[in-house]
């Protein structure tokens, strides 16, 4: 994006990390100690139920109260191995410490499980990996996808015995968790390291900048596996059909989060003085909290329904709010407003409402001015080039599976966000890798009995 | 406000807070504070023959609740390390400053009549109030021949009280060791002996923990450590049954008790008072708070005693000696069963489990449509014993309930059941 002012260069004195410090700092071990306490250990413990990859979090807060920091970890990893990233990423207010027995009590304050998760990860100190391999099966499983869901299927594939080879479009593995979280909420590398911690198992071979559909074809995959696991993410984004889209002032939010995540100099980045960002989901947060930290003045996010709708929870509304974003719900962009130069000079928007259910366009209309856009409408299914044997497989826009994450092309799977399971958490992709990898050894180990 | 002006065994003290014979009290600079802070006594800390004891670095070590809070502090240190002469004098002078205040003297000699003979003199020219008998310290100086190898022997307790009180005519208050069997045998020794009263408990011998680092107990003294004596919040239930022993023993019935044990604020001093205690003794909540913690005890207690309309120590002082007793005269036909709150249960399961895994399978887990479980309490196969109440993390939600209150009194020494019941009551 080349800019004209009146946008902000940052100066790249600033530093990059004190900009983009953890926006939840981590436990102090005193801090640690004392939150373990409030763990009451319950039997019926409701925060295991709503864990989608099933953390027995009483067990592992036990261990860190006693100074067991290494069981602690490898309790998390045992149902996690991405339980560092989950711990800084999870939306834990809806998951986990919402359904926390301490919010009952008149104390009405969950314990910080997210936080504890990660100071047993985060201070754990292995020798070596923490898991060991089982006897080599002779298998071979392709994984096409490097981001948590196929990191997660792989690892458990190796444990397993199985030989696993990672084939992933981008130049690292890690996924959205390198290229798309927040840089507040992975900070420095993390996602890199934990790349590596995965992979230190042992059985896992990572190939970069592997394009299914470019450099290798499902066909040959299936040829030469035992099996394949489809773990491709989401990587189209929805457009706002409007004209003057095509502006380099009109972005789409992952594209600017991938280079803010990547930039090694604050210098790199163009900064708007004024931004509006189109979208209600945590992308939208994420773009509007790291614009305000770069030094956009004014940044408003607009939302065609109300704020009870949007998909990013209040506690993300909470952190937008405390970044001084301002939110504008029920209402929808009609015009990218160009001067004459064709230069962006605002959104014409156009105030909507609900009536008996439905979403209706009301009369008045109203300007936002702006020196950029960036959309966060949501991400989609995008199949890859020469590849159109998967189309079969598209059901509501995403891949169809079963239950054991079996795609009716026979050896194939499929997990993560590309599916249609779940709802597009880095928490649930692990586990459906997790569970895929668990369905592909089954059938591998039915396969040789049969 | 209630009257909290406390005589016992003679001596008057404004208050029943007494420091405990430690080092809180080991010199006129701490007492002087702790009468200003409004403590009603102090025991001062242990005097005994020229030369002075020498103590090792270092010497505490503690146990800590889930919160990091001390429950229990032990300690390696001996009587006084100053010479008796410095401590006299300014025993005598602070009795002076604070005459309202009492100042009782706690001594440890070797067991020799003419040894106990000359320093109960010294102190009775200094014009303290009363004098304690060291008969517990648990470390150190029983290898000498002193401290709890005289309180183990109700013989010695008895004789060395005699001579206190035949050389002296200020008050006798025996301190007794809780490193014995069955406490009531060296309290009547006491009261053999003509002792005016008794204080109780000294402290526990005790490790508190190993360093599993350099494989030593604490606290370590250069790689080496020695048993100490425990006190704080963890032995209060040890010291509030000794208490209860004596208060409750027709042979010392009526001896004044000091209780001392874990009192770390005023309901702890209440219940100790409620099975006859005449005043308390406080260390370990001084040393980890200061001087001033004694300013919530007297006032909760205050407010407590006039909530319930007492208007001195003396209106509830020994009210639940008649309540303790033999197991053998509970009543066998009295029947609580647990019931939970499904309004105030948070759904833990903490109940459930304990139940289920470690007493009598009494409480069913009802599964609900969201996912969650109910918990309800089986009746037949509930016993009352409490568990779930005590795991149970919200106040109040399990709460036992009387059943088959019609049955009258029935004890085990008439109970059927009984094979070596009494027959024809």
């Amino acid at each position: 994006m080349s800019l004209q002012p009146p946008l902000i260069k940052i100066s790249p004195t600033r530093e990059l990390n004190e900009l983009f410090s953890d926006i939840h700092p981590p436990l102090t071990p005193r801090q640690a100690e004392l939150e373990s306490a409030r763990c009451l250990y319950c039997y019926d413990a409701p925060c295991v139920k709503a864990c989608p990859s099933e953390i027995d979090i009483p067990s592992f807060i036990n261990a860190i109260h006693h100074e067991n920091i290494e069981g602690a970890a490898q309790t998390i990893y045992s149902s996690n191995i991405l339980g560092g990233t989950c711990a800084r990423v999870c939306p834990t207010e809806i998951l986990c410490e919402q359904s926390c027995v301490r919010n009952k009590e008149a104390e009405c304050a969950p314990v910080l499980i997210g936080l504890l998760q990660r100071y047993a990860t985060d201070h754990a100190q292995f020798e070596g990996h923490p898991f060991s391999r089982e006897p080599e099966t002779g298998k071979r499983i392709a994984i096409v996808g490097g981001g948590p869901a196929g990191l997660s299927c792989a690892h458990r594939l190796s444990m397993k015995g199985h030989q696993v080879e990672i084939f992933e479009a981008h130049e690292k593995a890690g996924g959205l968790n390198e290229y798309g979280i927040a840089r507040y909420k992975m900070t420095e590398d993390f996602a890199a390291k934990e790349v590596d911690f995965i992979l230190s198992l042992g059985g896992i071979t990572l190939h970069t900048e592997k394009v299914l559909g470019r450099d290798l074809s499902l066909a040959e995959l299936q040829a030469e596996f035992d099996a394949v696991f489809l773990a491709i993410g989401l990587q189209g984004t929805r457009q706002l059909m409007l004209a003057h889209e095509a502006l380099e002032t009109v972005q789409n939010a992952v594209d600017y989060i991938r280079q803010l995540r990547q930039a090694s100099d604050l210098s790199e980045l163009d900064v708007p003085r004024r931004a509006v960002v189109i979208g209600a989901g945590n992308t939208a947060i994420d773009i509007a909290c790291q614009l305000k930290r770069l030094g956009s003045e004014e940044v408003t996010l607009v939302y065609r329904r109300g704020a009870e709708s949007m998909s990013a929870t209040a506690h993300e509304q909470a952190i937008a709010k405390a970044h001084e974003v301002q939110i504008k719900t029920w209402s929808k962009p009609e015009h990218l407003l160009v001067d004459d130069a064709g230069a962006l000079v605002g959104v014409e928007f156009r105030s909507t409402a609900m009536d008996q259910g439905q979403l209706i366009d009301l009369d008045t209309t109203y300007e936002i001015g702006c020196d950029a856009v960036f959309k966060a409408v949501g991400q989609t299914l995008v199949l890859p080039e020469n590849e159109g044997g998967l189309s079969s497989l598209v059901k509501s826009g995403k891949l169809a599976v079963n239950s054991e994450f079996q795609t009716a092309i026979p050896k194939v799977y499929a997990g993560g966000d590309c599916t249609s399971v779940g709802q597009d958490l880095t928490v649930e992709a692990v586990q459906q890798g997790k569970r895929a990898a668990e369905a592909i050894h089954s059938f591998l180990i039915l396969a040789d009995k049969a | 406000m209630a009257n909290l002006k406390t005589t016992f065994a003679g001596i008057k003290s404004p208050n029943p807070f007494w420091l405990a014979s430690a080092p809180p009290t080991d010199k006129a600079y701490n007492v002087e504070r702790a009468f200003e802070a409004g403590w009603g006594g102090v025991v001062w800390k242990t005097l005994g023959e020229d030369p002075a004891a020498v103590n090792v670095s270092s010497r505490y070590s503690a146990t800590y609740d889930a919160n990091g809070q001390v429950v229990g502090f032990n300690n390696i240190e001996l009587i006084t390390d100053r010479s008796l002469e410095i401590n006299l004098r300014e025993i005598e002078a602070v009795k002076k400053h604070w005459p309202e205040q009492a100042l009782i003297v706690s001594l440890m000699v070797p067991c020799v009549e003419d040894s106990w003979k000359r320093i109960v003199k010294l102190v009775e020219e200094t014009g303290a109030d009363g004098l304690e008998l060291n008969f517990g310290c648990p470390h150190g100086m029983p290898e000498r021949g002193m401290g709890a190898a005289v309180g183990q022997v109700p013989d010695i307790v008895e004789q060395v009280t005699r001579w206190c009180k035949l050389h002296s005519r200020l008050p006798v208050i025996v301190k007794l060791t809780p490193n014995i069997t069955d406490i009531r045998f060296s309290a009547r020794a006491a009261k053999a002996g003509g002792a005016d009263a008794v204080s109780l408990i000294n402290t526990i011998n005790s490790i508190t923990g190993i360093d599993l680092d350099q494989m030593v107990a604490r606290p370590i003294v250069d790689g080496k450590s020695t048993h100490g004596g425990y006190c704080g919040p963890a032995v209060k239930p040890i010291a509030l049954n000794m208490v209860s022993e004596i208060a409750r023993d027709p042979a010392t019935l009526g001896l004044p008790i000091s209780g001392i044990g874990g009192i770390s604020n005023w309901r702890d001093a209440a219940e100790f008072i409620a099975l006859g205690a005449g005043s308390v003794q406080v260390c370990t909540a001084a040393m980890i708070h200061g001087f001033r913690i004694v300013t919530e005890m007297k006032d909760g207690l205050s407010r407590w005693m006039d909530s319930k309309g007492y208007e001195s120590l003396e209106d509830f002082r020994g009210l639940a000696v008649a309540n303790t007793t033999d197991w053998k005269y509970l009543n066998m036909n009295y029947k609580v069963v647990a019931n939970i709150n499904d309004d105030t249960c948070i759904g833990c399961g903490r109940c459930y489990i304990s139940c289920e895994d470690t007493s009598h399978q009494a409480i069913a887990k009802l599964p609900q449509p969201d996912g969650s479980n109910r918990y309800q309490v089986i009746e037949d196969e509930c016993v009352g014993c409490n568990l779930c109440e005590i795991t149970c993390p919200v106040s109040a939600c399990i709460t036992l309930e009387q059943r088959e209150a019609e049955k009258p009194y029935l004890s085990w020494i008439h109970d059927e059941r009984n094979p070596h019941r009494e027959i024809g009551h």
